[in-house]
């Protein structure tokens, strides 16, 4: 089980979830709009793949809908994983 | 300028857009710039199925119309019409990945609500069926109010289709340009275009496991980066290892040219410019011709293959650390072979600040073109000697040279990144496509495209140089008899002269303050500028002529020297080339300049370092 209220970035392998709230405010305007043009949006379905390096597992390699996307944990840390 | 109706062909990065381009125009194909811009513009041509001709261009990947890169700016000005220098286009072809459509149908859905003559190219349908995924083209085609042909580029299928269906909308229409883009909203073609995926998607297997099963070794945290290092290690080794033979052959046809001229030309001037200039000089290039191919048959088969966003995924972390992203390791690694592409590779790093970054640190990477100054330094002063089980001591010092480029361009980048490009960066974003086999006739345009690059290079900038050379070298001539080398009385001899006061601070004899002025436009030169310069100054007397540049350098120069001149050129000041692009891909001599001037200094420091480290160690 995963607790409540965690972000992406804590979010162990293989676990499927579904992103809830996202927190656009910690990103800049390119941020933001570069993950949504790659799919990340409240709703989306993400599972992590793999996780780079054996101490900080960053970056992170994410399946959201069919693609695969690599992106930093800094990123997936403002991403909340919908209950 | 032709005339000939337009095509675009747009899509999402990793749709397969330039296979599919090269699938329609085969290698009828011409790569140009936008004016203004730093965006290349390719182009090919293709037939209709009527016979009419059309041009087609390949504009950049991008995932909506509105831009974040000059790339992206581009791609949007074209197919609305608006691109400086550009056509009005007669139609587009939008390239989608069949087994991503839910992600690259919304891209498709705002080119669609542009209004103009529309096909979708339902894109690797094949690996959507290996993915467990059966598509219905029809509900597509219905659901978009477009054509849809599904296609295999790389394979080759689908490709006539796709030109029996551009064939009609070419016939229809007028071109017109589009003045308002319908912005639309975003989330709502999200939702269409999740809605229209589902709908296509008739069934849908549990995915097969491919790409996983492979990403679960290679980007292992342990296994990974092991995998990464024996993949260069192969890589470089086969630079060496396999381009021996064919360089042996390109040598014999350089002497057998040179043969031929001195039995053809009278002896004189001109049968010295065309055997120690034209023929020593650009012969001295040519033969690394076979190494730079196998280098970039690797980089673009670890391109093609989609493996090369994983070693950027491996490699984000230690980059992050002198402030760039793993993005920066691709172009990074095609500066091995050269840093010009390595350059214009780095237009796919969106943050201007570690595009800048990347583009100043490229030339430290040790390019092919200081391979030749390395293995003549190396033979002649760094004995055969081995040095452990299999490793010998030459390889050795190879290696550490190339070590020192890596450590300087790290070192350089985490200073920059605190004080000239100081900020923030866009951290690493990366869509991971699935693996696939590389297509051939792919993999040979590409390879073709930068062997002529490569050649047309040396038939320039190389053969002028040289010749430019030669003739410093050879005017004004010493009178016979007045004891006087030919070298002293020469134009070159007083330019050395002058510059021999700075150099000699750092171990550097005249010889070298020859080679090193040419080597500015190409660094590969100072080989055959010192090749050029021992040529002439043994004029008329036989056996030194027939001594090797290698024994040549062994009598002249002191070990410290060579050394010297090693640790110079693993920063030297890059080549002419090399400061076009970067002034081009800058926009201004502001970049460039600068970069001219930290490589010299560090070039300048690294080489009396060791100059006078060598000398106090008694070396």
């Amino acid at each position: 089980m995963v607790a409540r209220c965690v972000t992406l970035d804590q979010l162990p392998t293989d676990h499927p979830a579904t992103l809830g709230r996202i927190d656009w405010a910690a990103l800049d305007a390119r941020e933001s709009r570069r993950l949504r043009e790659l799919g990340f949006d409240e709703g989306a379905h993400v599972v992590i793949l793999h996780k780079a390096g054996l101490v900080v597992h960053d970056p992170i390699a994410v399946k959201i809908g069919r693609m695969t996307v690599a992106i930093r944990r800094q990123h997936a840390s403002a991403m909340q994983i919908a209950p | 300028m032709t005339t000939l109706p337009l095509v675009a062909l747009v899509g999402n990065p990793n749709a397969g857009k330039s296979a599919l381009f090269n699938a329609l125009t085969g290698s009828r194909q011409k790569t140009g710039n936008y004016p203004g811009v730093t965006v290349e513009r390719h182009a090919g041509r293709l037939a209709l199925d009527d016979g009419r001709p059309v041009e087609l261009v390949d504009l950049p990947g991008t995932y909506s119309l509105d831009p974040s890169s000059p790339d992206e700016e581009v791609t949007r000005d074209v197919v609305t019409g608006h691109q400086t220098g550009e056509r009005v286009i007669s139609a587009i072809i939008v390239v989608v990945d069949a087994a991503n459509l839910d992600n690259h149908l919304r891209f498709a859905l705002e080119l669609i609500a542009l209004g103009l003559p529309t096909v979708v190219a339902l894109n690797m349908v094949d690996l959507a069926q290996r993915d467990g995924l059966t598509l219905d083209p029809e509900i597509l085609s219905r659901a978009l109010g477009v054509p849809v042909v599904p296609t295999v580029a790389v394979r080759k299928r689908g490709i006539d289709l796709l030109k029996t269906a551009l064939t009609s909308l070419v016939a229809t229409t007028q071109p017109h340009s589009v003045d308002t883009v319908p912005v639309g909203d975003a989330s709502e073609r999200r939702a269409r275009a999740r809605e229209i995926a589902d709908a296509v998607i008739i069934s849908e297997r549990p995915a097969s496991l491919w790409t996983r099963r492979i990403d679960d070794v290679v980007l292992n945290p342990v296994a990974g980066p092991f995998i990464l290092a024996a993949l260069l290690f192969v890589m470089f080794q086969a630079v060496f290892a396999w381009a021996q033979a064919p360089v042996a052959i390109i040598e014999v046809g350089i002497a057998a040219l040179q043969d031929f001229a001195t039995q053809t030309i009278p002896d004189g001037w001109l049968r010295s410019l065309i055997n120690d200039g034209v023929i020593a000089g650009v012969g001295a290039v040519v033969v690394f011709l076979p190494q730079i191919l196998i280098l970039f048959a690797f980089i673009l088969i670890l391109e093609m293959t989609g493996y090369m966003v994983r070693a950027a995924f491996l490699m984000d972390r230690m980059m992050a650390r002198v402030g760039l992203s793993g993005r920066a390791f691709i172009p990074l690694l095609s500066s091995f072979a050269c840093a010009i592409p390595g350059i214009m590779a780095t237009r796919t790093i969106e943050d201007p600040k570690d595009r800048l970054t990347t583009i100043l640190i490229a030339p430290l990477m040790t390019c092919s073109a200081r391979l030749p100054v390395y293995a003549v330094i190396i033979a002649a002063f760094i004995p055969p000697v081995r040095v452990g089980p299999g490793i010998g001591l030459q390889g050795l010092v190879l290696f550490c040279l190339y070590l020192a480029g890596i450590a300087g361009a790290m070192i350089v980048a985490l200073v920059l990144r605190r004080s000239v490009t100081k900020g923030r960066g866009l951290g690493f974003m990366m869509e991971m496509p699935r693996y696939q086999l590389p297509g051939l006739h792919d993999l040979f345009l590409g390879l073709w495209q930068r062997a002529a690059i490569f050649l047309k290079r040396a038939g320039t900038i190389i053969a002028v140089t040289t010749i430019i050379l030669w003739a410093l070298l050879s005017f004004p001539q010493a009178a016979p008899n007045s004891g006087k080398s030919q070298i002293d009385v020469s134009i070159a001899g007083h330019i050395a002269n002058g510059l021999e006061p700075v150099l000699a601070p750092i171990g550097f004899n005249r010889d070298i303050a020859f080679a090193l002025i040419p080597a500015m436009a190409a660094r590969e030169v100072a080989v055959s500028a010192l090749a050029t310069t021992y040529a002439i100054q043994s004029n008329g007397d036989d056996s030194a002529r027939d001594q090797t540049l290698v024994e040549r350098l062994r009598v002249g120069w002191s070990l410290p020297t060579a050394l010297a001149f090693l640790a110079w050129f693993v920063f030297a000041p890059q080549c002419i080339s090399t400061i076009a692009v970067v002034k081009r891909e800058t926009n201004g001599w502001k970049w460039p300049i600068f970069m001219v001037i930290y490589l010299f200094v560090l070039a300048y420091v690294a080489a009396g370092v060791t100059y006078w480290l060598s000398i106090y160690f008694g070396l």
